[in-house]
């Protein structure tokens, strides 16, 4: 492997697990993201590059499930974008219409991108939410699968 | 001839005056909270979400609670507010494949992978009043939770049991570059299904089920199963351009139906089982239900059947359904006509006075 | 670490993009009248105060945006803040912003619309060296009470010409913004140039 090919690589990896640290910020509640920014030993000072906004982005559906893709209505998005004094840039993007959430979720995404506060944040940030956000999945599941249809096969006649 | 009356601005602030009063009602009931809204009449969040095209429980809420409970009206008012909010972007097509699912059933398959999940549903209650709600107390006793959740893998029904592919298969048109977008451009005809499918998802509710109904009892019958329906969350992925990747920005929950209709073949078709496709915001059964009747009805034509009923008319669906467009229309009628109302008074003045010469020549 | 990203926008968008607007629609109301926009803004050069407050009011993301000499940071600037792409070619633009006056390409370039919908035509933020209303060329036309004055700084020879040719195209054709720092006016299709 060419050093090239594995940056490359590297780069795709980090893609992969900044795409994963973001969708839980914003699945988060904005309430949980607050209790953690205030656990935060220094909280870090920080600059707003833009907004917390609130906007909409388009819902798309497709055809059939499956076919071609077609509008479906918007929803409301508030976003928000934070540098850190050290130069780190974070990007908030969270469904509603809750400012300070946006704006803790582009600062936690800032600090996640820091190798050095990465490990810890991901622990006591990360992991936890997660955890939440799977319990809550996972009992709205069961309780659907206590819905669930057990089909009774009637016998009729001799056999 | 055009005379402006101007006037009535006092009757007017009174008159909105009058309406906050009734709204809020008598000052010793407590006032709806939106949180209540939200929580204890969700059904109605759904359709105003779904019909005012904009997903935001909380301000659906707000819309319901203003309107006093007019739906229609909330929808429009949730309508004229998006318009003050920027779009950031079009997200990435949702996977209803991938939905965690609440309900799941389907009417032509009894033994799915995943099984048949009932959900919360009104269909299995027997539409007697429950008086016990009248009362102050209503904590109803706690849902059953089942030892384990739902499998985590629930495909779609008719992508899974596509019969020796005697259904009909749903596949992106690699050749399409652009997805048709009514808020940014009117209605135009022929009308693409991607235009006609955000059209009937918008559509009110009661014009399509109506329409629906009416290819059931044989105004453009389709012969429709409910292949599947399934109502539950999907994650919305949006790619930011200053990132250049998707994130997910949230979650929404959705109501999806799969309707199969059989179909005789045409000339330019074999004969297969085809389908009809709704989507919606929400817990919104009997609209997507209505809508992919709707959706397969407008279809006849690329399926080359020949049909005049009036739900295979796009024209007559499309320009109809929107209850934003219709209950404007329709209630501008109230403004002020005085010069109008004249003019056609003289003109009818002067038939009747025509007749009347004509018959005493006679 | 070094700093990245774009630099801010407005601070408080709604109320600087209210006041941006406001200006706007008196200096195109008023041809010739020389405008200033007080909101605080730093972009990046070559984007002026005024014209990257102009961008950042009206560009959206169904607004292309065709730069002229303007660099990348720039371009990320106003993709970041406005959401608009950025055209590659002239004629896709809605608006287009040029950075020096004695660089503009030929209107002719830029879409100006149709006689059918004459209103997709696109806007030419040109920035100048310097605007001073009640000296140098005689303008006239809709919202100009008999004759104003307006001189434009650094505007190539060429350009009053090119106007005429625009103006005779009307209903289509493209209008023009000036630029200098802070301060705007507005050259509306329908305004005449008397030499």
């Amino acid at each position: 492997m060419t050093i090239e090919q594995s940056n490359g690589n590297s780069a795709a990896a980090e893609t992969v697990l900044r795409q994963h640290w973001i969708s839980v910020l914003a699945k988060a509640n904005g309430r949980a993201l607050e209790l953690a920014y205030g656990d935060l030993a220094e909280p870090p000072s920080h600059e707003r590059l833009r907004g917390p906004e609130t906007g909409m982005v388009m819902v798309r559906g497709r055809a059939g499930g499956s076919g071609d893709p077609f509008n479906l209505g918007e929803m409301t998005v508030t976003r928000c974008t934070v540098r850190l004094a050290d130069g780190q840039v974070g990007h908030g993007y969270v469904a509603g219409r809750d400012k300070r959430h946006a704006e803790l979720a582009a600062l936690f995404d800032a600090l996640l991108q820091d190798p050095a506060r990465r490990p810890s944040l991901t622990r006591s940030l990360i992991e936890p939410l997660l955890a939440t956000q799977a319990a809550i999945l996972a009992e709205r599941a069961r309780k659907a699968a206590a819905t669930k249809v057990e089909f009774f096969t009637m016998v009729r006649g001799e056999s | 001839m055009y005379v402006a009356v101007k006037g009535g601005e006092r009757a007017i602030l009174n008159s909105h005056k009058l309406l906050d009063e009734e709204r809020r009602g008598d000052p010793r009931v407590p006032t709806l909270g939106l949180n209540q809204i939200e929580q204890q009449l969700g059904r109605a969040v759904d359709r105003v979400m779904t019909e005012g095209a904009l997903y935001d429980r909380h301000l659906a809420a707000l819309a319901i609670k203003q309107a006093q409970g007019d739906l229609v009206e909330a929808i429009f008012l949730l309508r004229a507010y998006r318009t003050t909010l920027p779009r950031f972007g079009y997200g990435v097509a949702i996977d209803t494949a991938a939905m965690a699912i609440r309900r799941r059933i389907s009417a032509t398959f009894k033994d799915l992978p995943g099984g048949q999940v009932l959900g919360a549903t009104f269909d299995y209650t027997h539409r007697l009043l429950d008086f016990s709600l009248a009362g102050e107390h209503d904590s109803p006793p706690a849902a059953a939770v089942g030892p384990a959740p739902l499998d985590a893998a629930m495909p779609r029904v008719v992508d899974l049991l596509n019969l020796e592919g005697l259904i009909e298969e749903e596949r992106p048109d690699p050749a399409k570059d652009r997805v048709s977008d009514l808020t940014r451009e009117p209605l135009g005809f022929p009308a693409p299904r991607d235009m006609r499918l955000q059209n009937l998802a918008r559509g009110d509710e009661g014009f399509l089920l109506g329409l629906g109904y009416s290819t059931q009892r044989g105004y453009g019958r389709n012969h429709p199963f409910a292949g599947e329906i399934r109502v539950g969350e999907v994650a919305v992925a949006f790619v930011p351009e200053e990132l250049g990747f998707a994130i997910e920005i949230g979650e929404v929950t959705l109501t999806e139906c799969q309707m199969i209709n059989q179909f005789k073949g045409s000339k330019s078709h074999p004969p297969q089982f085809t389908r009809g496709y709704g989507l919606a915001f929400g817990h919104s059964e009997r609209k997507t239900m209505a809508m992919a009747l709707v959706d397969r009805a407008l279809r006849g034509q690329e399926l080359g059947e020949d049909g005049e009923a009036p739900a295979q008319d796009a024209e007559f669906v499309l320009y109809h359904s929107d209850n934003v467009e219709a209950s404007g229309f329709v209630q501008h009628l109230k403004l002020p006509h005085y010069v109008d109302f004249q003019s056609e008074l003289v003109m009818v003045r002067a038939m009747r006075a025509a007749q009347g010469e004509a018959a005493a020549d006679d | 670490m070094a700093v990245t990203g774009p630099r801010p926008g407005f601070t408080a968008p709604v109320l600087a993009c209210q006041q941006t607007f406001r200006s706007l629609l008196t200096a195109i109301a008023h041809p010739g009248r020389v405008m200033a926009v007080g909101t605080p803004l730093d972009p990046p050069l070559p984007l002026g105060l005024a014209s990257a407050a102009i961008l950042l009011t009206l560009a959206d993301m169904e607004t292309p945006i065709w730069l002229g000499g303007a660099g990348e940071e720039a371009a990320q600037f106003l993709q970041f803040h406005s959401g608009a792409p950025i055209a590659k070619e002239r004629a896709q633009a809605v608006f287009a912003f040029v950075a020096r006056a004695s660089d503009l390409p030929p209107l002719v370039h830029f879409n100006a619309g149709s006689d059918a919908s004459p209103e997709r035509s696109a806007t030419l933020i040109i920035e100048v060296d310097g605007l001073v209303a009640g000296q140098g060329r005689r303008l006239a036309g809709p919202g100009i009470e008999g004759e104003t004055r307006l001189d434009v700084a650094g505007l190539d020879g060429g350009f009053w010409d090119a106007w005429r040719r625009n103006g005779a195209r009307f209903p289509m054709g493209v209008d023009v913004i000036f630029t200098a720092g802070d301060r705007l006016a507005a050259l509306p299709r329908t305004t005449i140039e008397r030499s």
